[in-house]
Formats: structure tokens, sequence, C-alpha cells
């Protein structure tokens, strides 16, 4: 339970545009797996940010990040990516689905591109993880047919797929009502408990962190 | 199964957007049509030009000029061997027009690999009378199934055939211009008297028109054996051996290898026709730079499409991105996608480009120099179209390439807090 399955070491983020600006300074974190952990703060203080560099989305920092005992900090976009694409699964806070495709293909889009198993059982499998979070119904319709908690638990299914180590949120609910926040949170809750999958989520929302198994507080760029 | 689901997002995102799509391979198609069946009307009209001069000309000429005799009798004489002697009042020698041995000349001609076929001519002078006018005028004795093969007279020819020249004996067939003066047509005697005094009556079955007054007011067509009996010549007098050539290209050389060979006068095609190649350059230079710029046209609209497009996209290359597509995937996901567009335009633009020079070709085009063309000439040549297609394939290959080389190389995170 407590090994850990991201660690953060020193991580130091600028901004240059328009002037130079030290975003984050010496982060350093271990998230334990299974662990559920929330990331709060002011607006600005640079918890997206960290978040995006963990993802390994951004790639323009300083310092060493590992995943899973692997030194991310020097891998090329190539190998990120299928980092990216079996290790992590990311929920936006706009949920980020592609629109010209359908909630399916968008749920099985990151296992179509794993190519690890036949198609038949990826779309089985979406469908499941539809299932799980209610959505199934809705598996053929149109992404912008859907509501907005609706495409937010589209984006967990999809974040889901691949059975990733970690599942980052970023704001997840942070354009979600009082009901739809917290079906998300005890969606995310299930899947830490049952599937002893490791949560990361970004929130402003002191309600959502407080619920979390460990809380990171960030102000002006460090943990405090 | 990669290339397959890269190639599955990029028809998921054309179709999401059909309308665009649609759009964007219009574009290409327009481009491709345009260019295909401009350079098929151009090169067709090109092709007619040249036809006009080069069809009707030889590519060699062999003929006994009139001149002096290079070698005069002062300079054989052993006595002033080594002087340089002065000659006044040099006349042309009385050779006759005749080229001697003309039937072993060609052929000789006959057997070189580089000809396609050679044609005996006898041209000379005559007067033409219909009651009591006197016309001055051309005939050409000519071979009637050779002149056909190798300059096809009867493209040019009006009224009548110029197989009748063969089997009806004593015939002539004369110019439109020739026939509107002496008022007579097809069927009628006319009297023909050569420069020595003989006359002949000469029935006409044919009349011919080049579109040059000058040529149709003088020029006439009989065969070769009512030439000879015209002039009281034996059956070997030829004056004019025309070759044409498999390569027009060679004329001045083989020209002057035959002058020697032979012993005879030697004119190419280039030389007779100086202006006409000038012409043909000109020409050839206007439809290469107007093609060229037709396909830069088209590929500056092509890759402005194509570009616009993929920015349009940028949302869908940072989900991608995220969720583990690597930035060679999202590169392939967008050439696969300009190329689907390249390809579904280029194909329909080498449909509509062949459509477009159809309907050319079928307009009506009267025109004097050549009576048998009714129509536009279109050249429906498979080279355009191959070249319509690749470079369709080329500019959308290279139009998608460069904005996805770009998307490539961006973090997913910038596109995502650009937002």
């Amino acid at each position: 339970m407590e090994t850990p399955v991201l660690k953060a070491v020193n991580i130091n983020k600028y901004f240059l545009d328009p002037a130079r600006f030290r975003v984050l300074a010496d982060i350093s974190l271990t998230v334990n797996r299974g662990s559920f952990v929330s990331i709060t703060g002011k607006s600005g203080c640079g918890k997206s940010t960290l978040l995006y560099i963990l993802s390994t989305m951004d790639t323009d920092y300083e310092g060493e990040l590992v995943l899973d005992d692997e030194a991310l900090h020097q891998k090329n976009d190539g190998e990120l990516a299928i980092v990216r694409n079996q290790k992590i699964g990311f929920v936006f806070q706009f949920h980020y689905l592609i629109e010209e495709f359908n909630v399916l293909n968008n749920v099985m889009l990151p296992a179509m591109k794993l190519g690890k198993y036949a198609k038949d059982y990826i779309e089985e499998k979406a469908t499941q993880h539809l299932k799980m979070l209610g959505i199934h119904d809705q598996a053929l319709k149109n992404v912008n047919q859907l509501s907005g908690g609706q495409k937010q638990r589209v984006a967990i299914a999809r974040a889901l797929i691949n059975d990733p180590l970690v599942i980052m949120g970023d704001e997840p609910t942070g354009n979600l009502d009082k009901k739809n926040s917290d079906i998300v949170f005890g969606i995310f809750k299930d899947i830490c408990q049952e599937n002893k999958q490791t949560i990361l989520v970004v929130t402003h929302d002191p309600d959502f962190a407080k619920r979390a198994d460990r809380i990171i507080r960030m102000e002006d760029g460090r943990i405090i | 199964m990669k290339t397959g689901l890269l190639l599955n997002i990029a028809f998921a995102l054309l179709m999401a957007r059909l309308k665009q799509s649609i759009v964007a391979a219009a574009g290409v198609m327009f481009g491709i049509a345009m260019f295909i069946s401009l350079v098929s009307f151009m090169t067709g009209l090109n092709k007619m030009l040249d036809s006009l001069i080069i069809n009707r000309t030889p590519h060699i000429r062999l003929y006994n000029a009139i001149a002096p005799s290079k070698i005069q009798p002062v300079n054989k004489a052993a006595a002033y061997a080594g002087f340089r002697n002065f000659i006044l009042s040099v006349k042309p020698k009385d050779e006759g027009k005749q080229i001697y041995n003309a039937t072993r000349i060609i052929k000789t001609i006959r057997t070189d690999d580089r000809v396609i076929d050679v044609a005996p001519k006898i041209s000379t002078t005559v007067f033409f009378t219909s009651g009591t006018i006197q016309l001055s005028g051309i005939i050409d004795g000519v071979d009637v199934e050779l002149e056909q093969k190798l300059f096809h007279l009867n493209d040019n020819i009006i009224d009548g055939s110029i197989a009748d020249l063969g089997t009806v004996s004593n015939s002539i067939i004369i110019g439109k211009g020739l026939a509107d003066k002496l008022i007579v047509k097809i069927g009628d005697v006319i009297q023909v008297t050569t420069p020595d005094g003989d006359r002949a009556p000469l029935k006409i079955v044919g009349l011919v028109q080049f579109g040059i007054a000058e040529v149709d007011d003088v020029q006439s067509f009989t065969s070769i054996e009512t030439a000879q009996k015209l002039q009281g010549k034996p059956a070997n007098y030829i004056t004019d051996i025309q070759v044409k050539l498999k390569n027009i290209a060679l004329a001045p050389a083989i020209a002057k290898e035959y002058a020697q060979l032979f012993d005879v006068n030697a004119t190419d095609v280039q030389t007779a026709n100086a202006q006409f190649e000038t012409g043909t350059t000109v020409r050839n230079t206007i439809a290469y730079s107007v093609s060229i710029t037709l396909l830069i046209v088209a590929g500056f609209g092509i890759y402005n499409i194509l570009n616009m497009l993929i920015y349009e996209k940028m949302d869908a290359i940072a989900i991608l991105k995220a969720t583990g597509f690597s930035g060679k995937d999202v590169k392939g996901i967008f050439i696969r996608l300009s190329m689907v567009l390249g390809v579904v335009g280029g194909i329909i633009g080498m449909l509509l480009g062949y459509c477009l020079s159809l309907i050319i070709s079928h307009i009506p085009f009267e025109t004097s120099a050549l009576p048998t063309i009714k129509t536009y000439p279109v050249n429906f040549g498979i080279s355009y179209y191959l070249i319509g297609i690749s470079f369709a394939l080329i500019t959308t290959y290279l139009a998608g390439m460069f904005p996805a080389r770009k998307a490539a190389k961006i973090d997913p995170v910038v596109i995502i807090r650009g937002k």
C-alpha cells in the first residue's frame, strides 16, 4: 500500500511570457499507490501547471519525475505518449471529448491506440465502464447531445479504459453542479477503493478536497 | 492495425465536418480539372498549328538547284592549276531540274531506319487555260498513296478524293482559289500548258484548300505519271524527293548527310521554315508557363484550405495527445486526412478535367486552313492526367505535412491552456 507510484523531485517551472516568472518552486512530492490525493490552492498558485507536468503533457520544466519506477524527464515525445496511453488517465475541467466521434468511440480511442486487445473486447469493456457510470444508454449519441455531467462521466470512462495506474483530474467537477459533483466524487472514490488505482485531483472546491485521503495545499508555486 | 486506426480517425474527422471537407476536396478538384482541361486544350491547339506546317512539309527535301558548275573548265586545265582563276559572267548550268538516279536514291533512303518514308515529286509551273484567260500555276505530280501517308493531303481536299488521282487517267486536283477564278467544278476539263508549250486537257477530280490564298490560287496536284506525260519526260523523271523522318530534330544533320551522299541539294524543315520554328517555341513557352502558373495557384489554394482545416482540429490534436497519441501519430492522422482529400479531389478532378476537355472538343471551330476540322482540337494525352494526379497527391501531402509537423511538436498543454 505504501509504495510510491509517482515521485517528483525539485520540479521548477518558469513562464517566459510576458516576463520570466517562476510558477513552481522546488516542488517535491510522492504519491502512494492506491491513494486518493487532492491538490488544492488559490487560483494561480500553480496547481494545474503542476498537474500538467505530472501528467507528462507539459515537458518544459526542470526537475525529476518518476512514474512507476520509470524516469519520465528523460523520455522523448513518443515514449511519453506511450506512458500517457498506458499508465495515466486524464479528466479535464472541460470534458475534452472529440466532438467528431460518438460517445462509445471516444471511450474506445485510447484502447484502440494501445492496440493490445481486439476491437470487440474493447467495445465490451467500454460499454461496461459506461454502464458502471450509468450512461451506457447514451453510448451511440454524439458528444454534443449530452449534458455537462454526462460528458464528464464519458471523459472518466475514457480515462479508465486502459486501466491506468494513476487517474488525474484537473478541476473535474469545476463545471458541474453539486449533484453531479457528488456523483463524480463517488466514482473516483469507488475506483480508488475497488480497483486500487491512484487518484490525483486538482480542485479549488474545498468540500471535494476535504473528502480525499490526503490533501496537498499549494500557495505561490510551493507546497505548504 | 495502427495505420488503419489513424486512417479511421482521419476519416471520422473528415466526415464530421462533411461540408468543409467537400469544399476542401473541391478546391483540389477544380485546380486539377482546370489544369488538365486547359493544358489539353492548349497543346491540342499547338499540335494543330504545328500540323498545319509539319504535315505538309517534308522534313528533308532533295532537289537539284539551278546553279553554275562548281568546277569550271579553267580549273581543270593543268596549265592554270595552282592559280586563282577569276571568271566573269558565269551562267547556271543547264542540267534541268531532274534528280539523276532518283529511283535508286529513293530505294536507298527507304532502307534507312531513321526514315518513315520517302515520296517522289515532280514540280513544274504551268498555265491553266479556260476560255480565253490564262492563269499561271504550279502542278505537283505526286505519288497518290505516299502523299496521303506522309502529308495527309486528304485533310485539305474539300471536294472529291485524292484516290481519284490514281484511278482516273489525266486527272487533276486544283486549288479552291484557282477553281473560283477559272469558274470550274469537279468533272470539268481544263487545258494545261507547260512552259515548253505542250498542251493537255486534264479532268478535275477534286478541290484542295490550304487556307493560304497565295497557295490556293496557284496550287494543283496530279499523279506522277500524268505529270511526266504532260512534260514529255520518261518514267524516271523526278524533280523532288521528299523525306519524312521519325525524329524531326535530326533533319538538319541527315539533310547534310544525304546532300553529300547523293550529290544533290538538300534542305531541312528547320531551315526552310525558320519562322515556324520560332512560332512553335513561343507557343510552347506560353503553354508551359501557363500550366506551371495554374499548378502553382492550385497548389497554394490546396495548401490554404488544408492548413485552415487542420488548425480547426487543434482541439482534437490536444485530446489525442493527452490520451496517448504521440506526435508521430498526430502527424500521421493529418497527413492521411489531407491525402484522402488529395486522392478524392484528384480523381474527381481528373474526371471533371476529362469532361471539360470533352466539352471543348465539341465546340464548333471552323477554319479555312483545315477544312476537315470542325471542332476545337484537344489533346487527350494521358501524361497531363498523370501530372495532374501526382501534383494533387504531392501538394496535399505537403499541405498536410507542414501544419501537421507543427501540431506534432506542440505539448498538448499549450493548446489546452490557450483555451
